[in-house]
């Protein structure tokens, strides 16, 4: 008993005088990343807000809107139909390319596969090709005069459908980024399935499970937490569609509009039209959507694997 | 003017003496991004004490011209150093010569715009009023259009000319006559001779467009509309009148019948249908001569120049085509040595230079003389190309106007007009929905926008 006043009592006084001492250490230490974490992160989104109340005209210059242009936000057409577009990607795109890439890592994963490693670095491989890049290259494939489907054309004496066309251009997009990030996405699955354990294998073995019974009793749950991610990510991704459709449109200026996508149309806002305040609410207003939508399908996932 | 890209560049020597005299310079005429006037805080005897004291400036131009031009300029004026850079062509250089304003750093010294574009620097003030600096002495040096075009309200001077497009018709005579197809001299014709190049080779087009408002306005303006009135901060947008409707119906045809290669412009593409003859004329500023010599050099003497199709029958009625200005912004560090620069290049010896080269130039001096009206193209199988264009420069239909806001209207063209290149929507429908992007966005920029009847 009295022992262990005096242990509880002996560690008990120094805190009184030290508490204060460590309260300002602990910051101490946060200090490095709560700086850059001010400067890169809240600094800019507060200047972003800032900047949205206000409207710079060529005549009449700086003046406070308050909400106004989010008001317009709300009313803007090529916001919303912009928005639209890339929910359509989002729908059609990120279920093509996750079942391709859950494919790829279960043909991974299964043993069966000569050459495994080549495939997989192979696949990975155009992660690694810079987007503008890959914009760029398959830019000129999708060429009808001059590119590999002209060079088509002309070989096999057809007329192939023109894939820089504003019916297909969406399409073609969602083409370049399944490319691209089919990969990427694979590598997280196979991760994810590269931790189960090994002795359910063998326990499904013994039960007599086939392959197809234990990919979906044990690979598919297993891979549920992974899924997820890599759906917040491709979320994200299609709703920051950039890249592709700004280089595309060099080639395409009739198929992809300034305002195609949400980030085309704000950076057309801001460094076309010199609305850098419109184009600061947009931007807000489409980076809660983006929150939303991910919290959605993370909520989704969540209950799913519960 | 539009060429394509420029990567040379004019290798920057990093004299720490001429940094140091740039900053000295800076601190006597606290002229260095100073507020929001136009006017500079120095004078022309400053101009003269720059050139003698030496520096540095840096040029955002495209200009493929300017690059001896200021290899000439540095070795008449030691200590001066010139960087050219090439920023990118047209929009994307005034895009990175917003940001540079907006962002009140990384300014060049001096910046290439076409006239067009001029409007939407001058009115946010962030072009520097050349005319205190002796820009002013200059008047009736220059042809009226390029000079209209850069003076600004109270003999304000925005930039000084460089260069003008008076359009003319560029054609490829080998393919012409390997066709039998008689060159047009009538958009009439025109239309024909569009129809008997795609019949007597189906790879073969008249023209390449795929919607660029360039040519589109330039079309509108030698048909005689005049969709575009402008008055301080009151404009007019009225894509209805007579001239326009002439240039859309004709257009229109070329549409329907798909007698025009659907490739933008300055890209690869374009380049490749010019050299392999599948691109067979085109119709644009006298600056393309220029740029078909550098750009296509297999083209050497197949090309040939001719006055611009007419609309009647023997009208001549012209029209410009880009054509632009270097100007300084507010907010240069070295406006005394951009001005000096500015002066040699576009009214001193830099001209000769140019036109040495192949530009067109502005100066009615050099329009005027016989050694420049007689000289005979290599390239354009020795004929006298100049006479062409000078003829069509004094023909140019007088009293158009662009709008303030034109190199951002222009970015909305393939949004709205462009659809009636890939969809059912007709030409006419498309300009009526660019006029209400246009007028959308100048009720938005504070301006009183009317749309005409």
């Amino acid at each position: 008993m009295t022992s262990t006043t005096t242990a509880a009592r002996t560690p008990h006084r120094p805190p009184k005088r030290a508490r204060p001492r460590g309260r300002w250490t602990g910051w101490g230490f946060l200090a490095p990343f709560m700086a850059v974490f001010a400067l890169v992160f809240v600094a800019p989104i507060l200047y972003s807000l800032h900047l949205s109340v206000y409207r710079d005209q060529l005549v009449g210059g700086t003046s406070f809107v308050g909400l106004d242009n989010y008001r317009s936000a709300f009313t803007d057409p090529v916001f919303w139909e912009s928005v639209s577009r890339v929910s359509l990607f989002l729908a059609v795109q990120v279920p093509i390319m996750l079942f391709l890439a859950l494919l790829l890592a279960l043909a991974l994963d299964s043993g069966r596969l000569y050459g495994r490693d080549f495939f997989r670095i192979s696949i990975f491989m155009p992660y690694a090709v810079p987007a503008v890049v890959a914009a760029l290259m398959w830019g000129f494939m999708y060429g009808s005069r001059f590119g590999l489907v002209g060079n088509a054309n002309d070989l096999l004496g057809v007329t192939l459908p023109d894939p820089l066309s504003p019916g297909l251009i969406l399409a073609s997009i969602g083409n370049i980024v399944t490319w691209q990030f089919v990969g990427y996405n694979m590598l997280i699955l196979f991760s994810a399935l590269r931790t189960v354990p090994h002795n359910l294998y063998e326990a499904a073995e013994v039960d007599g499970a086939g392959q197809l019974r234990v990919i979906t009793a044990i690979k598919l749950p297993a891979l549920r937490g992974a899924l997820v991610i890599a759906a917040i990510f491709s979320v994200i991704g299609s709703f920051q569609l950039f890249n592709e459709p700004s280089i595309l449109r060099s080639l395409a200026p009739n198929a992809i509009s300034t305002g195609y996508t949400p980030n085309l149309y704000t950076y057309s806002l801001a460094f076309s039209g010199q609305q850098q305040n419109y184009a600061a609410a947009v931007a807000i207003i489409m980076g809660l959507l983006t929150m939303v939508i991910a919290y959605a399908v993370q909520l989704f996932g969540m209950r799913k694997a519960a | 003017m539009r060429s394509q890209p420029d990567t040379r560049r004019t290798p920057t020597a990093r004299l720490p003496r001429a940094a140091a005299a740039v900053g000295a310079l800076c601190l006597a005429l606290s002229a260095c991004g100073s507020g929001d006037d136009t006017a500079p805080d120095i004078g022309a005897e400053d101009v003269a004490a720059a050139l003698e004291e030496g520096g540095e400036i840096t040029v955002w131009a495209w200009e493929p011209t300017l690059d001896r031009v200021a290899e000439e300029f540095e070795a008449e004026h030691p200590g001066v150093t010139v960087n050219v850079e090439n920023v990118g062509t047209g929009d994307e250089q005034y895009t990175a010569l917003q940001n540079a304003l907006s962002a009140g750093s990384g300014l060049p010294d001096v910046a290439h715009i076409e006239y067009f574009a001029l409007g939407q620097f001058t009115i946010a003030g962030n072009l520097v009023d050349l005319a205190p600096l002796g820009a002013s002495e200059l008047e009736g040096d220059y042809t009226p259009g390029p000079w209209g075009a850069v003076q600004g309200e109270e003999g304000a001077i925005h930039g000084l000319p460089m260069d003008s497009g008076p359009i003319a018709l560029f054609y490829n005579q080998d393919v012409f006559d390997e066709l039998g197809v008689g060159v047009p001299t009538t958009w009439e014709e025109y239309v024909d001779a569009a129809r008997e190049l795609q019949e007597a080779d189906p790879d073969v087009y008249i023209a390449a467009d795929n919607g660029e408002a360039g040519n589109a306005t330039t079309g509108i303006w030698q048909a005689g509309g005049q969709p575009f009135q402008v008055e301080g901060e009151e404009v007019t947008i009225d894509f209805s009148d007579e001239g326009t409707a002439r240039y859309t119906d004709t257009w229109q045809q070329l549409i329907d019948e798909e007698l025009l290669l659907p490739v933008t412009a300055w890209s690869d593409e374009w380049y490749q249908g010019l050299a392999d003859g599948s691109i067979a004329a085109l119709v644009t500023g006298a600056w393309m001569g220029l740029n078909l010599e550098s750009g296509v050099p297999e083209g050497a003497g197949s090309w040939r120049v001719a006055p611009p199709p007419a609309w009647d029958e023997g009208d001549a009625a012209s029209a410009e085509s880009g054509g632009s200005a270097l100007a300084v912004p507010v907010g240069a560090e070295n406006q005394a040595l951009a001005y000096a620069f500015i002066e040699y290049a576009n009214s001193g010896d830099g001209v000769q230079a140019r036109i040495d080269q192949g530009a067109f130039p502005a100066t009615v001096a050099d329009l005027e003389s016989p050694e420049f009206l007689s000289a005979e193209s290599e390239y354009f199988g020795g004929q006298t190309v100049n006479e062409v264009y000078a003829e069509s420069a004094a023909n140019v239909r007088e009293g158009w106007n662009y709008l303030p806001y034109q190199a951002h209207a222009n970015s909305l063209f393939n949004d709205t007009a462009g659809q009636a290149y890939v969809s059912d929507t007709t030409l006419a429908e498309g300009l009526a929905d660019w006029q209400d992007a246009s007028v959308r966005y100048g009720e938005d920029q504070g301006f009183t926008v009317t749309t005409g009847d």
